[in-house]
């Protein structure tokens, strides 16, 4: 059954790739994908490459500089740090290593130097981007036993990627390298972020939506990413909300039809003696309740086809703050996710 | 507006009004990705044009279904008339809609602003291609330039603009800045040839570093690119002064009286900031804002509290009472809830911005695929 949701080939990625159409919950679930990834005493890595700010927000902390720092403990005592990870900063990291720029980096980012040469090859910015994130999943520690041994710093990285209009264009690294110069520094890299992106360490996830267009953009990506090569994880259906009606009910309720003396008859024997306006104004939300239904019902059979792994996600009807992304990291575990 | 801001009950924005005003010539729809900005757009349009004005909408990534109910069914960069968009009845009104091509329409600034010859030579740079096409910020530079196009052929008495899918609102407002900026040619000239570029202020700055920087790019990017990068940008030099003056005009029209705003965001606490940095933004530009389209909401229908519900649910449950009478219950609690979360989102959203008019307009069961189906937008979003 948790095989289903998580196949053991998504517990040996290291690289989780979080997309969505914009508005269904993506930073959400990528926090709290890697809020139960760090379950167990495991330290995992968040990162957020479009400069929003996201992770802070939901995780309520100031915002996060260029800088790896922790942004929350998992419940058993695991550990998830937090990145902002910033183009023009990567540059002028990246420059650093190879040149000595010195105390001159800052002065070229004032007049503006390095967010032109980022601009300049737009491609060059997702190579930026995707090769910090790279080093980071790649980034040792000693294993504490005393020799050379050393283990990877992180257990899993979890990338708040961009949203899926843009996402394959981002993670294609190939395409953008056409911009770079042949040999090279980041040249190299950028050959080791393709080598990582198409391998079996990394999964790509989609966040969705029971509704027609989030499902229609989440399957349209799939045939994206699967040819661009890309490994797809599994879809992460969010905010799916309880069907309260009993299924016998569900196609008479849609019309309204179904919901007539009955309902006034069964209210009135929980104690509730309502006016008209009231009963029909709950046979309207019952209808609407009844009409969404049906629409998730047909949306799921068109997710279902594409055969990739599931993972459901409640709506949080009070809203997602900290405590909720507690609750989405369990729910995921209970799903299997580890 | 300072009752407003005590009953905490914000002011209601009629589009209505706004749409038959025929002093409103230019109705921007802005907000964040995925919040119905496509949809509200195109719904107004056909409202206005329903009621007897001549209206154009461009529309920049609408999704399938919406473009082809607006009769869009491939990329060509002119606007054309919405079949089956009004009753032979509707007098004067007229429907047309458009979506942006963005490389078509930067071809067609560059040919008019130069001759064939020149026009020719950049459109033949390698660099074109990436700057027409895949650079951060065209699309929202196209909208605007197509949107001074739409104005100045004057073929419609409203124009009602969507804005690019942008993570930020600010980005319509920003990136034709950043792109303006990027073609004015000073640091491409530095970078491509720093050993002739000396005696500048900025070389004076950095010294040295800056050769050492240009070779590190050069190295990064190849010679090549760095190459056609700086031819292009000297080709384009001659044109530069009219593209930067036409994207500071078009800048002016969205501040012109006959321009209004129109901020749309689902009732999501992301969504909203986003609106709030958006409305800040254009008070600060003094760009007029007509209020914001809090989309999707969900209303309850009945005023028994969801307490009360819940409860009569339990007893049912426990007693083996009518099912559906719980069923039914049990929703009303759920919506209750929701209701009563949104309400907060958007509280912090009107007791940063009291005088802003609202309207909410309910969620629908299922997605927009039809001209009914924009036209009951339109409803909901003129009620």
């Amino acid at each position: 059954m948790t095989d289903q949701h998580w196949p053991a080939a998504l517990a040996e990625a290291r690289l989780h790739v979080v997309s969505g159409k914009g508005g269904t919950g993506k930073t959400t679930l990528a926090a709290a994908l890697a809020l139960a990834l760090a379950a167990g005493g495991r330290r995992t890595l968040l990162v957020e490459v479009e400069g929003r700010q996201g992770i802070a927000q939901v995780f309520d902390t100031p915002p996060l500089p260029y800088a790896e720092q922790r942004i929350a403990v998992a419940p058993d005592g695991g550990e998830v740090r937090g990145l902002s990870v910033d183009a023009e900063a990567a540059l002028l990291e990246y420059l650093e290593m190879f040149y000595n720029l010195g105390l001159a980096g800052r002065s070229l980012r004032r007049m503006g130097a390095i967010e032109f040469a980022t601009t300049l090859a737009p491609g060059l910015r997702d190579v930026l981007l995707t090769g910090k994130v790279k080093e980071c999943v790649g980034r040792t520690v000693g294993d504490g036993r005393g020799g050379r041994g050393r283990v990877p710093l992180y257990d899993a990285v979890v990338l708040d990627a961009p949203p899926t209009g843009r996402v394959v264009k981002f993670l294609d690294v190939t395409k953008a390298m056409g911009t770079l110069a042949r040999t090279g520094p980041i040249r190299t890299q950028s050959e080791g972020v393709v080598e990582l992106l198409h391998s079996s360490r990394t999964a790509v996830h989609l966040v969705t939506q029971l509704e027609d267009l989030p499902v229609q953009e989440t399957l349209d990506t799939v045939s994206e990413i699967t040819e661009a090569g890309l490994p797809m994880g599994a879809v992460l259906v969010n905010r799916v909300r309880p069907s309260r009606l009993p299924a016998t009910a569900l196609a008479g309720a849609a019309t309204g039809a179904g919901l007539g003396a009955g309902l006034r008859s069964g209210l009135e024997a929980a104690g509730l003696f309502l006016k008209d306006e009231e009963v029909d104004g709950l046979v309207s939300e019952t209808v609407e309740h009844a009409e969404r239904v049906q629409v998730e019902k047909a949306v799921r059979s068109g997710l279902d086809a594409a055969g990739l792994p599931q993972l459901e996600l409640p709506e949080l009807t009070e809203g997602v703050d900290l405590g909720g992304i507690y609750e989405l990291a369990e729910l995921l575990r209970e799903q299997g996710v580890r | 507006m300072a009752d407003t801001a005590r009953s905490g009950r914000p002011r209601h924005l009629d589009l209505d009004a706004l749409l038959a005003d025929r002093a409103t010539k230019v109705l921007v729809c802005c907000g964040s990705g995925g919040v119905g900005k496509t949809t509200t757009a195109a719904s107004l349009a056909l409202r206005a044009a329903e009621q007897g004005r001549r209206v154009v909408v461009l529309t920049i990534d609408p999704a399938r279904r919406l473009a082809q109910s607006l009769g869009l069914e491939e990329l060509d960069n002119e606007p054309r008339t919405v079949p089956g968009a009004l009753s032979p009845g509707s007098g004067t009104g007229e429907l047309q809609a458009m979506m942006l091509d963005m490389r078509r329409t930067f071809d067609e600034m560059v040919s008019g602003h130069t001759t064939p010859d020149r026009a020719q030579a950049i459109f033949d740079n390698p660099f074109y291609q990436t700057i027409s096409t895949s650079f951060s910020g065209t699309q929202e530079y196209m909208a605007m330039e197509k949107l001074g196009q739409l104005t100045a052929a004057g073929d419609w008495d409203l124009i009602v603009v969507d804005t690019p899918p942008s993570r930020s609102a600010l980005d319509f407002l920003d990136a034709p800045q950043r792109l303006s900026s990027f073609l004015d040619g000073r640091m491409i000239r530095l970078l491509s040839a720093p050993a002739r570029a000396g005696g500048n202020a900025f070389r004076k700055i950095v010294g040295s570093t800056f050769n050492l920087f240009a070779k590190a790019v050069s190295t990064i990017l190849g010679g090549q690119m760095l190459a056609d990068a700086s031819a292009f940008v000297q080709a384009f030099d001659t044109l530069f002064g009219g593209f930067q003056e036409r994207a500071n005009r078009t800048y002016q029209l969205l501040r012109a009286p006959g321009t209004s705003f129109v901020v749309v965001a689902a009732p999501e606490p992301d969504a909203l900031r986003e609106a709030s940095y958006f409305v800040e933004r254009l008070s600060d530009e003094r760009m007029p804002l007509a209020g914001l389209v809090l989309n999707r909401t969900h209303p309850v229908h009945a005023t028994l509290s969801g307490a009360r519900a819940r409860e009569g649910a339990e007893t049912l449950e426990a007693s083996r009472g009518d099912e559906v009478a719980a069923a039914v219950l049990r929703l009303h609690a759920d919506r209750v809830e929701t209701a009563e979360r949104e309400r907060r989102v958007l509280g912090r959203f009107t007791r940063a911005h009291p005088t802003v008019p609202i309207i909410d307009v309910p969620a629908m069961a299922t997605d927009v695929h039809d001209l009914d189906g924009l036209r009951e937008i339109g409803r909901r979003l003129a009620s």
